[in-house]
């Protein structure tokens, strides 16, 4: 390679630092089930895991939502809480395992005036490098979140050392909304994490719950031209059941992963960014995206009232 | 009628339940379970169930049967037992509710019923000390919500696999798991006294109801919205009371509320708080 087209690669592959710029991530997916209320128990499981994780050479580890703790929590909910930062007891450990590889935590985050939040941390090198809050709490059917934590108030795309991405927690992608914000705001990697119960056994090959998380994952790889990956916990909670799967879909709405249902497993699979560029040559919708008539038809509908 | 489908798929529901089965058992610390069979279709699907998730060995099986009980209950049930080859227990409990019964010469057949459930209740547990099991339910869907069972009785138990899915469901998955044909063609029966049947008991049919209950109930349709589906008015008003009048049934008695943090009200974890 002569000078000048390395010089070339360079800029065409580093970040805004001016390093250079990985385009494959070795993604693992853990769907781990959890000890409800216990910690210092569910740490050590991540612990464990991080390590398999690390000896295949993952780059980054997403955990599913509430990891830390399990799902319904109820009144223990401020006793799990924990703050994301080098201090804590739990994340202390997790900060220092982040340096091997990135990681993504679900836990329940409590702010400085005592609010507590259903959260996903994504920590690299040791440090945090943002903290999403679940913005859809949903509270019917066999949902209660409302009643326990507060709503998020922000959607936001994160730079990491691949790039941007975005963190959306469950309920937030039931919602067609949080996932559009992020890909406006740059989120090339959507990690959507759950604690998804199965609901709807019928005579299909999987729970109605189950099919319609693949489905809309896979539907928004596919519209937004974007990586989508979902891990989602197994494991059982008074009968309510976790059905796992862990999937990753490519900018073409590709499966990428799929791993098994009902049973603890990491599940690797490599992103090759590459393909963002690919699929956008050839379906611009991003490029496309009238986000001034979508931003002046919001304000007249909202207005309206 | 509207069309309706209550197939499930078999293989998925089997992995569910003997995936809760042997979680519910195992993060208390216990490998083992313990069942009354009946000799009915309920008691012998929770047995095959337990069997599946835990091994034979860890399942015991006991038949409580009374004097008028029919032979054909107690057949039905070493049937199975033969099959799953687990071990089990015939405890008679016509020496224990007798005395109760000759209390009264003008007790009745209810009552007698709901005595001889709750013994059944009594046996179990006592016996779930000695072998170190959990007692696993037998309550469907169907009767959970038709308010078909003796409080305290039957419906006592550690842990119910069954109790989503309508007995139409139950006689689908028993299917899959091979229970004895005997078992599953045979009409429902509390075997309370001679001849009962639970549909005679009931006034229409499982098959009738469970499709009620599916639009009432999973599909959210009001009761008129059922009628205008197809079915009979008056039966729609029998089966909307039943499942009112019953709720009593589905939950733990209230609580006077007068402290600031009241069990059960603002004093909220579940059963698997820790485990």
């Amino acid at each position: 390679m002569t000078q000048r087209l390395l010089l070339r690669w360079v800029i065409l592959f580093s970040d805004k630092r001016g390093k250079i710029r990985k385009m494959k991530i070795n993604l693992a997916l853990a769907q781990i089930n959890t000890k409800l209320g216990d910690v210092e128990a569910n740490l050590a499981k991540h612990l464990d895991y991080i390590e398999q994780a690390k000896s295949n050479k993952a780059d980054l580890l997403v955990f599913p939502e509430l990891s830390l703790t399990g799902y319904v929590l109820q009144d223990l909910v401020a006793s799990v809480a924990h703050k994301p930062t080098e201090e804590d007891p739990i994340f202390k450990h997790l900060l220092k395992a982040s340096h091997d590889l990135d990681l993504v935590i679900g836990f329940v985050d409590e702010d400085s005036r005592h609010r507590f939040y259903i959260a996903s941390a994504y920590l690299s090198g040791g440090k945090v490098v943002h903290v999403h809050h679940k913005v859809y709490l949903p509270t019917y059917g066999l949902f209660d979140e409302g009643r326990f934590f507060a709503w998020g108030d922000s959607v936001r795309a994160f730079d990491t050392r691949f790039g941007r991405m975005g963190m959306l927690i469950c309920e937030d992608f039931w919602h067609a909304s949080p996932p559009y914000l992020l890909w406006l705001d740059g989120a090339d990697i959507m990690l959507f994490t759950s604690a998804s119960p199965g609901r709807g056994l019928n005579d299909k090959e999987q729970l109605e719950s189950a099919r319609w998380v693949e489905r809309v994952a896979k539907a928004y790889a596919s519209m937004f031209t974007s990586f989508v990956v979902h891990a989602n916990r197994v494991g059982y909670e008074d009968g309510l059941y976790f059905w796992g799967g862990a999937t990753a879909f490519d900018p073409n709405g590709e499966d990428l992963a799929h791993g098994p249902y009902n049973e603890e497993a990491i599940t690797y699979t490599e992103l090759d960014l590459n393909q963002l560029r690919r699929t956008r040559a050839r379906l611009p919708l991003l490029r496309d995206e009238r986000t001034a008539l979508t931003r002046n038809e919001l304000d007249r509908i909202l207005s309206r009232g | 009628m509207v069309d309706l489908n209550l197939t499930i798929n078999t293989e998925l529901a089997r992995e569910i339940l003997t995936g809760f089965i042997k979680s519910e058992v195992t993060r208390v610390g216990m490998s083992r379970a313990i069942i009354g069979l009946s000799g009915g279709l309920d008691s012998a699907l929770s047995y095959a169930l337990a069997v599946e998730a835990l091994g034979a060995e860890n399942v015991l099986a006991v038949r409580m049967p009374y004097k008028a009980s029919s032979k054909d209950s107690l057949n039905h049930a070493q049937l199975i037992i033969d099959q799953l080859g687990s071990p089990s227990k015939t405890i008679e409990i016509t020496d224990m509710v007798e005395p109760l019964f000759n209390l009264d010469p003008k007790i009745s057949n209810m009552r007698k019923g709901n005595i001889m459930a709750r013994e059944r209740m009594i046996v179990l547990y006592d016996q779930s000390e000695v072998f170190k099991g959990l007692v696993i339910g037998t309550s469907n869907k169907t009767e959970i919500l038709l308010g078909y069972s003796t409080m305290y009785g039957d419906s006592a138990s550690a842990m119910n696999p069954l109790g989503d899915l309508y007995k139409t469901q139950i006689r689908q998955l028993s299917r899959a798991m091979n229970i004895p044909a005997p078992i599953i063609d045979k009409a429902p029966s509390a075997d309370l006294w001679a001849d009962q049947t639970d549909e005679k008991e009931l006034g229409f049919t499982y098959e009738e109801v469970d499709k009620l209950l599916y639009l009432l109930v999973d599909q959210r349709y009001s009761p008129q919205e059922a009628v205008e589906a197809g079915f009979d008015e008056k039966f729609v008003a029998t089966v909307t009371t039943r499942i009112r009048r019953n709720q009593f049934k589905r939950m733990q008695p209230p609580i006077a509320k007068v402290s600031n943090r009241t069990i059960g009200y603002d004093f909220l974890y579940l059963r698997d708080w820790g485990m």
